[in-house]
């Protein structure tokens, strides 16, 4: 019996086979892609497979957004601050050459020692952050830039000033701005994408998700805490929700899989950079020469169909 | 309108959105005052406390029935149910929390919508109710607010939405967290047709229903005391280890720091949406 996700991938086989003519030569490359998800696909993740991504998404020598940036793009230049109030370090934003084009980063920043890891938040991005995002998306639609954002978050920040400064807010509005958005998306799912603050820089027209990246509605440790009354229960509450790469495919949260160097992407950054570089470049050239209008058309069909419904 | 007095008595358990609050006494005691009241008392007082003001949980239904014009509200899409995709188990399985809730609610989900007239204003509903599995945001919810989104744009009538909600429903996993950008999309879509999402955010109203369409509205008013934060309380007390602000969160902090358009007292809430209906149905 063929899973949910074997059936949605043969469907999107099926009908990238049947537009070959339109399309030509980059289709092989996707279709080889799907296939070879499919083939990972057949075997369904584990409860201990489950964990095992989720303690890698969280590894701490896992490699970061900048990690990424100066690998995969020419001349980054880094753009600071909300234009209102702060610069958020948990988020960063910038400019930078991919493939020879002028492509718009943001991503949330995480920290590799003490300090960094404080000046960074954890990762955890207030207000401003989000608003800083928006800034660099508005940037991006202004002058015909496509836009690629890197998700790596526990959340964002829960704290007194932040919800001050309007939390819940800058989070709707952030995916109102990408909603919007004329140039081409690309969102990629690097390592921890905590809740809402992860989907407040995630919602584009390609979103690529790291073998062992977790998507997910809570933490493991918060599901736990409220469902089991025990936040020790992690591994059941992941087990439970499923935020791995496998299950976010299945359902049709994320268009693809890139592949992690074996043991995971801190094995070898280098590597992981260039097999996450290459998904980007290809995520854009599939949606690049499409007309900006139908584009934008698709990117919220997509959206508004995500879910999955029964009834009486 | 006015803008209420504080009250931050209600101890939300934002994150436990599945079960009463603990230590809770009747739930027509007032947890303010202490007086007792009969149902029909506080169906009449539209369950506003007469004693202290203290505004009561108000369900979907009750909520209609205080808003809409007799007999002019007509359900839309109330065949949809949830469906549990990630066969998701935690002490319970979710399919028993759904049944459950459905036989003590009578409700299908956490949303009802339709098409209604506030004081002869014609509008599109979206009412939200917390006795269901604590106002949580599944498929279900999210779909059910896209279709009122497109019903008032095809309409050519506004849409209004009454919220109350823990957040996303856990127990949907990831497909929970995409109802945000889901519901985002149709709101998107009922702006670019000049539609109109007026937002009442009543207590409480958390994580991802405030960090999606409840935070969206043209015009956003809160009733008095409110909860509106994205992270509950007890989340953010024990994150920070802060000794968080008496009025953390609430309607009137938010309020203060321009959040909010208006407190809105119950009992003023028909005439607050009848006006603002009025004023957006200019040409």
């Amino acid at each position: 019996m063929p899973s949910n996700a074997e059936i949605r991938l043969r469907e999107r086989l099926s009908k990238l086979g049947a537009m070959k003519l339109l399309r030509g030569a980059k289709l092989t490359g996707e279709l080889d892609r799907l296939q070879d998800q499919l083939d990972r696909l057949r075997e369904e993740p584990t409860a201990e497979d489950i964990w095992r991504s989720v303690e890698l998404a969280r590894h701490q020598d896992r490699p970061y957004t900048l990690d990424y940036v100066e690998r995969i793009f020419d001349d980054f230049f880094e753009l600071h601050g909300d234009r209102g109030r702060a610069d958020d370090h948990a988020i960063v934003s910038g400019l930078g050459k991919l493939d020879g084009r002028t492509v718009v980063l943001v991503g949330h920043q995480k920290g590799r020692d003490l300090k960094e890891r404080t000046n960074r938040n954890f990762g955890m991005a207030y207000p401003e952050g989000y608003r800083k995002a928006m800034r660099a998306m508005a940037l991006a639609d202004r002058h015909g830039f496509p836009l690629v954002t890197m998700v790596d978050t526990p959340g964002a920040y829960p704290g007194v000033a932040a919800e001050q400064h309007g939390q819940g807010g800058a989070i709707a509005r952030s995916q109102a701005a990408m909603v919007k958005l004329s140039v081409p998306t690309v969102a990629c799912i690097i390592g921890e994408g905590g809740s809402g603050g992860a989907v407040a820089i995630a919602v584009a027209d390609r979103v690529l998700m790291q073998e062992n990246a977790i998507y997910s509605v809570i933490s493991p440790e918060g599901c736990a805490a409220i469902l089991w009354r025990d936040a020790g229960e992690a591994r059941k509450a992941a087990a439970a929700f499923k935020p791995d790469a496998a299950h976010c495919l299945e359902l049709g949260v994320v268009d693809a899989i890139v592949p992690e160097p074996e043991g995971g992407a801190h094995e070898d950054p280098d590597a992981a950079a260039a097999q996450l570089g290459t998904a980007i470049s290809e995520a854009l050239a599939e949606i690049e020469g499409l007309d900006p209008v139908e584009r934008r058309r698709e990117r919220r069909t997509k959206y508004r169909q995500m879910g999955i419904l029964a009834r009486v | 309108m006015s803008s209420g007095q504080d009250r931050v008595d209600v101890e939300v358990e934002s994150k436990r959105p599945d079960e009463p609050a603990k230590g809770k006494g009747h739930p027509n005691t007032c947890p303010v005052c202490g007086s007792h009241y009969r149902d029909e008392e506080l169906v009449r007082t539209l369950r506003v406390c007469p004693q202290c003001g203290h505004h009561f949980a108000v369900g979907a239904r009750e909520r209609i029935e205080q808003l809409a014009d007799p007999d002019s509200f007509v359900e839309e899409a109330e065949d949809l149910r949830s469906a549990d995709v990630l066969e998701f188990f935690d002490l319970r399985p979710y399919t028993e929390r759904l049944a459950e809730a459905e036989v003590e609610t009578g409700l299908g989900d956490a949303m009802i919508v339709g098409r209604a007239s506030i004081e002869e204003q014609p509008c599109r509903l979206a009412v939200m109710d917390f006795a269901f599995m604590g106002g949580s945001m599944g498929s279900v919810v999210g779909e059910k607010f896209v279709r009122a989104c497109d019903s008032a744009a095809a309409a050519g009538v506004p849409l209004v939405s009454v919220s109350a909600s823990g957040g996303a429903r856990m127990q949907e996993g990831i497909l929970a967290l995409m109802q945000l950008p889901k519901t985002v999309c149709a709101i998107e879509e009922l702006h670019e047709a000049r539609g109109t999402l007026l937002s009442v955010l009543t207590h409480p109203t958390t994580g991802g229903v405030l960090a999606s369409f409840a935070s969206l509205g043209d015009v956003v008013v809160a009733e008095p005391g409110a909860l509106m934060s994205f992270a509950g309380p007890r989340v953010v007390a024990q994150t920070t280890r802060e000794k968080l602000p008496d009025d953390f969160g609430r309607a009137e902090s938010n309020y203060r720091f321009g959040h909010v358009d208006a407190i809105v007292p119950r009992s003023e809430l028909r005439p607050t949406l009848s006006r603002l209906l009025r004023l957006f149905a200019s040409p």
